[in-house]
This record gives structure tokens, C-alpha cells and sequence, in this order.
């Protein structure tokens, strides 16, 4: 009886794997023909403003996807934002992670600065928490005295973030929402250059937790990272791996039986790699520090460190100091054209 | 520095209109969120904890201390007058602790250990507990006599040197004295748009403070317990207990704590200093009131009777254990330990002599959403064994550790999950001790023969296995 159940479940699997890869295969060039309108509209301004060798990086990546969001997903997490703050509930998960990403963050970030703040051992930190949903990172790194930004595409998740922090007097003056996109607040809204020289290179750490899995530009998004971070500042990814394994038990297991993520949460496709990622950083400027696997244990709830990246992990990098040198023949993240490992 | 122009949203012409409506009625509450807290905007508390007593005012203390605690709010509420003590009164206090020596790690770590031993306390080094049916008896002591037991203090002078303590910490954490709590306000479990996410505290002059924790230390009749509702498990012992300041006839190295069980109840002698001790005497509520009632020379007689009288051994059980205790020296010949005898009693100090019923009760829960109660609040024990205070200091340690590592990851204090572990840890001690201490009362509080023998058996086979007895006092000194 079991095999019955073992082979529906394989079934199942494949199922669902070959509609994914449909799914993609469909989406995408619709994706692109939606930006390719502003994609022209951009490409003046960008002429005027860049050095041949960079914008020749920058219009091939921008091409293929205007933006760091997709769609999509937008629609996804939109319906979901109300549910941040229930730590029974959907995001459940994502609460317990705090006792893993928080103490990565803190610790990774105090070796760095070496400061002594006792009470406040982030104190005089500017972070940036990208796709900060309800802010359940957002604010833990705040109460450790950091002066952070919390961004996301979804307003109606920058309203809950916004409303839950409100009523908290330590949060107040440390941490602060915006709806909007990685690539917007690079760009520096549509202030004049002396505004835009000041809104890029501000802040000491980025923080992108379980969000890189939901991109769908993910050479813009560590390219816009560097613009914001200065000289020498973090970044701290965490995400999932593309193995068989994390399908697994990432989909399968945690959205469909166990229902621990909600249905329809990831898309397998857009999984990274830890070899991949740090490729991609590396040649974004930046040296990755430490990667190291996570493993949730369902029962229990929590989270512990473990030795494989097979599922889930955590990456650290720095931005290296000297101006990075633009790679001449970047790669396209097509991730549909990678091998199911 | 680069510039690239600002890329779009993706949906962002469509999701503008689409999201409008529910975007301005988040930031209309939002605003609203902003504009109440704003209101009481100084008033919000990391901690408040209800209840200056020995364990309330450890906690304050604890906490204050804590570096990774630097920068919160935290607030101690008192209904009494501030205790000052500018000097050690001469007679002694009648209502006193036995502090283990994890108790005066705790203190000595939040620096008034050091208050406590310049003021006065007095080290034991050896306990013995007796049976008065029978000649059964087991002795307690530390290496041979090398290194204290416990210390008995009088609850006054802990308080004092922790009232000292805290107004070198004036600037971590706050102490409203004379100030009575009429009303608690829960929060919602979930939090809702328009209800305030934190517990509320109305004082009896009107004033509302608001905390993301509260710790209730009010005691065994805890007002914060009763208004959770938190059910509890709870006897009297229909015993009550007879304190007062014992003068030996002559003075002596007292360092020793004795405990007789009688068939009415435990009696112990507590050294205070040389010429001192400290009397508790559990028994019936009608032989406490008579032992109230007499005249002083009785009274020390009735003392001094109750350590050293045999009117309630019978022949049975006397030959049974001597027999039990012969062939337990003929296995473990160095094992055991002669019997000593307590030193006599001459006075008492005036008007010494009270009495207070006896209980135990047990908290179901040690927490709620944003709430923990800790000390007598949680459980509260027979003094027999001594540990009721030594409980509460290790909730204070035990919970001090948890919300300094809560705050180093930068939760929010009074989230369930910490408090959760506080409450698995600390009722994984507390409950094996209130079971062991009750089942000690009990099983004392007989004469009859099976139970006797029982207690003389167990109480001789224990005495001979040091490991055993190691473990039983590592377990109490915690």
C-alpha cells in the first residue's frame, strides 16, 4: 500500500516538475514583451550616462527583464500580506527562522565592525532588508539598534510592516518601510544626481532573505545591491538550492503535505544554486565569506544549522573595495536552460 | 558612483489602482496605530515586574544587570514603602531563608551577595534531619565540612541589599514604591488593527503603564495569576507554622541545621550566630495556637522537648531499625554518620514568637501571552526543606538568561516562544522538588507503624550511599 502511495507521489512529482517548466516556457517571453517598452525608454538616458564597457553589461541583462520582480509573484505574496505576523500561521516558518539569520546577520556583521554597543550591538549600522514583506526580519535587526529600511514591491505587506512597527517606541526611530523595488531605490527615485550620489553607496548591509528565490533578474538584483552598499559592506542571502532534494522537500513535503509554506509559495525554476550564486556575486563585485546549510525540522518547528546546502542556506559576501571589473561576456540567467541535477 | 534610471514596477500602472483602496485604509490605520501610541509614548515598558519582594526585586535587579539588557525600559512595582536599611537592627528577624549556594551565586552575580555577608548571614555546613519515631536519621554536609551548605539570611536583609542594589542601577531600571496595581489589561493574542499589543497596568492613582512583558512576583496570593485565571493546584496542609528567635543556653559553633520530624510535624532550628537560632516549627493549627498561648519558660521547654524527647518511639520499630542499620554498617562499614545532638534552648527573643498557615500550591502555567510569573506567584512550598526562596532565585536566573538571549537576537521581549522554554525548564525542577517535598510531609506526618518503618529504612539506606546523597543536595542547591 505503501508503494501505491510512493509512486503517486513520484507521479506527482514529475507532474507538477514538467508543468513548472511549461509554466516558465509560457510566462517568459510574455514577461519580456511587457518590458520591452520600457526597456527603449531607458536606453537614452543610460547611453548618456555610462562608460561603454557597463552599459553594454547593463542593457543585455536589462533586456531580458526590466525589473527584479516578476509579476507573479507580486500577485502571490499580495493575497498573503495580511497573515505576516501570525507566528502560527503561514509564515510560521519564516518566524522560527529569526533564530538562525538573525544571529548570521548580527554575528557575521559584528566581526566586520567590531563595535561595542552593549544593548544595541548593531547601533550606527545602515541595513537595507530587501523584499521585507511584514517586516519579520526588518525588526529583530532594528531592536539590535540598527537603522534599517524595509522594502517591497507589495504595499499592501509595507502597510502591515508599517502598522506593526508603529506601535513598538524602540522600532520608531530605527526602522522604516518603502514600497518599492530594489532597482527604484538604486536608481534614486527622480531626484537630481547630487540625490542620486547619495542614495547609492549608503548602506553597510543588505539583507535578502528568502527572497532571491522569487526574482526574476537575479544579475540586476546583485548589480543594484553593489550600487547601494558601500565599499567593504554585506550581503547576506538566504534562499534555497536547485537539487532534487529541496524540490522535495521544499514543495512537495512543505507546500503540498505538510502545508508549512502556502501552496504555490516557489517556483522550483527560479531556485539558485550556492555554486551558482556566488558565481553570479563574484562577478558582481563581490567575495562570498561563508555559506552555510539550514535544515528545518518539522516537528519541532525550528531550524539548526547543518553541514549540507542541499536544501536551504545562508550566504554571506562582501562587496570588495576596488571597483569591480565588469565581467565582458556576461552570462544570461536563463535558468530554465539549466539541467535538473 | 553609478546611475542607472529608475526601472519601473512591474504592474505598477495596474497595481496602483488595484491596491489604492486597501493601500490608504492601512495607511489611515497605520496613522491611527501611530497617533495612540504616540499618546502614552513614554509609558511603554520593556519589562514591568508586579511585586518588590525578595524574588521581584532579584529579577529588577538581574535584568538591570544584564549587558545585553542595556537601554530597555524596565520598571519595578512595589505596593509597600521603600526598605532601607541603615543599619542592622540588633535582634534578629524572625522570618528567614535558607539561600543555597546557586541562590547566592545569583545574588552574589547582581552584586548583593556582598551587602547581604557585610550586613549579617549566617553559613551552615551540615544538616541533620531526624525521626522522633524512631532513632532514623540522615546527615547532610559538604566535603567533609569544608564548604558551606547554605546560608540562612533573614528576608529582610536580602531585601535591603537588593533595595541597595537597585539604587545603584537607577538609571536601568525604575522603582515605583507605594504603588498599587487595581487592573490589568490583556492583549489579544493576534494582534489587531486597532487594539493596543501590550499589557496595560492601572495603578491606584489612576496612572496606565504599558509593557511588552509584565512579570508577576506578587506572591502566593498573586493578583496577576488570579486576574489571568491561570488555574492552580493547591492544598493547606492544615498545618500552620510557629517562628520566633531562639538564645542557646551556651554558645557554640552553630553550624548546623536541624530538622526533627514529629508525628504532628517537621520542627527545625536554623543557626543565626553563635548564640542564636531560628526557629520553624510546623505543626497542627490547634498546637500552634496553644504554643502561642504559653507563657515563654514553657514554650522553650516545649522546644527543647520536641529535639530531644523519645515519647513517641515504640520498642517495634527501634529494634527493626537498628537491626536495618546494623546490617547496612556491615555491608558499608565507613558509611553513615553519628548522631549529634541539637544544643539546648534557654529564651527566646521577645515578642518573637508568630505563626502563619502553610500551604502548597502550584501554577498550571508559569506563562501567558506577554506575562510570566515567577517565585511563590508560580508555586509555593512546605517550608520543610527550605527551598521556597531558592526556587524563586532560580526562575529569576533561569528567566534573566532566556530574555538576554531574546534580546540579543532582537526578538521582542515578550514573545511566547522564550517564555515557553522558561516555563519547560523551570517546572522540570520546580515540580520534582514540590512533589518530593510533599511527599516528605506526608509521609512523615504519621505514626503508624508501615510508614514508620518505611521512612526509618529509607531514611538509614540513604544516609549510607553518598552518591545518592550527593545528588539529593546538588539537586537542592541548585
Amino acid at each position: 500500500m505503501y508503494s501505491n502511495k510512493l509512486s503517486r507521489l513520484v507521479l506527482g512529482l514529475y507532474s507538477r516538475n514538467a508543468a513548472a517548466v511549461s509554466g516558465v516556457v509560457v510566462h517568459r517571453p510574455a514577461g519580456r514583451s511587457m518590458f520591452s517598452w520600457a526597456a527603449v525608454c531607458k536606453q537614452r538616458t543610460l547611453w548618456l550616462q555610462r562608460s561603454a564597457c557597463l552599459e553594454h553589461r547593463l542593457t543585455s541583462t536589462r533586456s531580458i527583464s526590466q525589473t527584479t520582480v516578476d509579476p507573479d509573484e507580486l500577485r502571490k505574496f499580495r493575497s498573503l500580506a495580511s497573515k505576516w505576523w501570525d507566528e502560527q500561521g503561514e509564515f510560521a516558518a519564516l518566524h522560527a527562522m529569526n533564530d538562525l539569520r538573525v544571529p548570521f546577520i548580527r554575528d557575521n556583521l559584528l566581526n566586520v565592525h567590531r563595535s561595542r554597543h552593549p544593548g544595541n550591538p548593531l547601533s550606527g549600522l545602515r541595513i537595507l532588508d530587501v523584499g521585507c514583506g511584514g517586516g519579520l526580519l526588518t525588526e529583530p535587526l532594528g531592536r539590535l539598534g540598527a537603522d534599517i529600511l524595509g522594502i517591497d514591491p507589495v504595499e499592501n505587506s509595507i502597510g502591515t510592516a508599517q502598522l506593526h512597527a508603529s506601535y513598538d517606541p524602540d522600532l520608531r526611530e530605527r526602522v522604516s518601510y518603502q514600497a518599492c523595488t530594489l532597482e527604484e531605490l538604486s536608481a534614486g527615485g527622480e531626484e537630481g544626481e547630487e540625490g542620486q550620489q547619495q542614495r547609492s553607496g549608503q548602506f553597510n548591509a543588505i539583507v535578502a532573505s528568502e527572497v532571491v528565490e522569487h526574482l526574476a533578474d537575479l544579475e540586476t538584483f546583485a548589480f543594484c545591491c553593489g550600487l547601494v552598499l558601500k565599499p567593504g559592506g554585506s550581503l547576506f542571502i538566504t534562499t534555497i538550492n536547485k537539487t532534487n532534494l529541496s524540490y522535495a522537500l521544499g514543495i512537495v513535503v512543505a507546500e503540498e503535505l505538510l502545508r508549512i509554506v502556502p501552496s504555490g509559495t516557489h517556483d522550483w525554476e527560479k531556485f539558485i544554486s550556492p555554486v551558482e550564486l556566488e558565481r553570479l556575486l563574484e562577478s558582481n563585485g563581490f567575495s562570498v565569506q561563508s555559506v552555510r546549510g539550514m535544515l528545518y525540522n518539522p516537528v519541532s518547528g525550528a531550524w539548526s544549522w547543518c553541514d549540507s546546502t542541499d536544501i536551504n542556506y545562508a550566504l554571506h559576501a562582501v562587496k570588495v573595495t576596488e571597483d569591480p571589473q565588469p565581467d565582458p561576456h556576461p552570462e544570461e540567467p536563463s535558468h530554465t536552460a539549466d539541467t535538473h541535477s | 558612483m553609478h546611475k542607472i534610471t529608475r526601472a519601473t514596477l512591474a504592474l505598477n500602472g495596474l497595481g496602483r489602482c488595484f491596491i489604492a483602496e486597501h493601500h490608504l485604509s492601512l495607511i489611515k490605520i497605520a496613522s491611527r496605530g501611530l497617533a495612540c501610541s504616540e499618546h502614552g509614548k513614554s509609558d511603554v515598558y520593556d519589562v514591568i515586574i508586579s511585586g518588590g519582594g525578595m524574588v521581584g526585586s532579584a529579577m529588577a535587579c538581574s535584568l538591570g544587570q544584564d549587558p545585553n539588557l542595556v537601554g530597555k525600559k524596565i520598571l519595578l512595582l512595589e505596593a509597600g514603602n521603600k526598605k532601607v536599611m541603615d543599619k542592622v537592627p540588633d535582634t534578629y528577624s524572625t522570618r528567614v531563608s535558607s539561600i543555597s549556594p546557586g541562590s547566592a551565586t545569583l545574588l552574589s552575580g547582581i552584586g548583593a551577595w556582598e551587602h547581604i555577608t557585610k550586613m549579617r548571614c549566617k553559613p551552615y555546613k551540615k544538616m541533620q534531619v531526624w525521626d522522633a519515631c524512631s532513632d532514623a536519621l540522615i546527615t547532610f554536609d559538604k566535603e567533609n565540612l569544608q564548604e558551606e551548605m547554605a546560608y540562612i539570611v533573614e528576608n529582610d536583609i536580602v531585601v535591603a541589599a537588593l533595595t541597595k542594589q537597585l539604587d545603584s542601577l537607577s538609571d536601568n531600571v525604575q522603582v515605583k514604591y507605594r504603588s498599587k496595581v487595581v487592573r490589568y489589561t490583556w492583549p489579544m493574542p493576534h494582534q489587531t488593527a486597532d487594539s493596543i499589543p501590550w499589557v496595560q497596568v492601572t495603578l491606584a492613582n489612576g496612572e496606565t503603564l504599558q509593557t511588552k512583558l509584565l512579570i508577576g512576583a506578587d506572591g502566593p496570593n498573586s493578583m496577576v495569576r488570579r486576574e489571568l485565571g491561570i488555574p492552580t493546584v493547591k492544598w493547606n496542609y492544615d498545618q500552620s507554622a510557629v517562628v520566633a528567635v531562639l538564645h542557646l543556653s551556651e554558645p557554640t559553633e552553630n553550624n548546623v541545621a536541624w530538622q526533627r520530624f514529629l508525628p504532628t510535624g517537621p520542627i527545625a532550628m536554623l543557626p543565626l550566630s553563635d548564640t542564636e537560632s531560628s526557629l520553624v516549627w510546623s505543626t497542627s493549627h490547634r498546637l500552634a495556637e496553644e504554643l502561642l498561648e504559653l507563657d515563654e519558660e514553657s514554650f522553650v521547654d516545649a522546644i527543647n522537648s520536641a529535639f530531644w524527647s523519645n515519647e513517641n518511639q515504640s520498642e517495634l520499630i527501634e529494634t527493626a531499625g537498628s537491626l536495618f542499620r546494623g546490617a547496612l554498617s556491615a555491608i558499608m562499614p565507613s558509611a553513615g554518620s553519628p548522631r549529634q545532638l541539637p544544643p539546648s534552648v534557654a529564651g527566646i527573643g521577645p515578642k518573637t514568637r508568630v505563626m502563619f498557615p502553610l500551604g502548597m500550591g502550584h501554577a498550571s502555567e508559569y506563562i501567558r501571552h506577554r506575562v510570566a510569573l515567577i517565585g511563590d506567584a508560580a508555586h509555593r512550598v512546605h517550608p520543610l526543606a527550605g527551598q521556597g526562596a531558592n526556587l524563586g532565585f532560580g526562575d529569576v536566573a533561569c528567566l534573566t538568561q532566556l530574555l538576554s538571549q531574546t534580546a540579543f537576537t532582537g526578538k521582542d521581549l515578550g514573545a511566547i516562544q522564550h517564555l515557553l522554554e522558561y516555563e519547560t525548564d523551570r517546572q522540570r525542577h520546580n515540580l520534582p522538588m514540590m512533589a518530593a517535598i510533599d511527599l516528605m510531609k506526608r509521609l512523615y506526618s504519621t505514626n503508624a507503624a508501615p510508614a514508620v518503618l518505611l521512612r526509618t529504612f529509607g531514611l538509614q539506606a540513604t544516609n549510607m550511599l553518598p552518591t545518592l546523597k550527593e545528588q539529593i543536595m546538588a539537586f537542592a542547591s541548585k
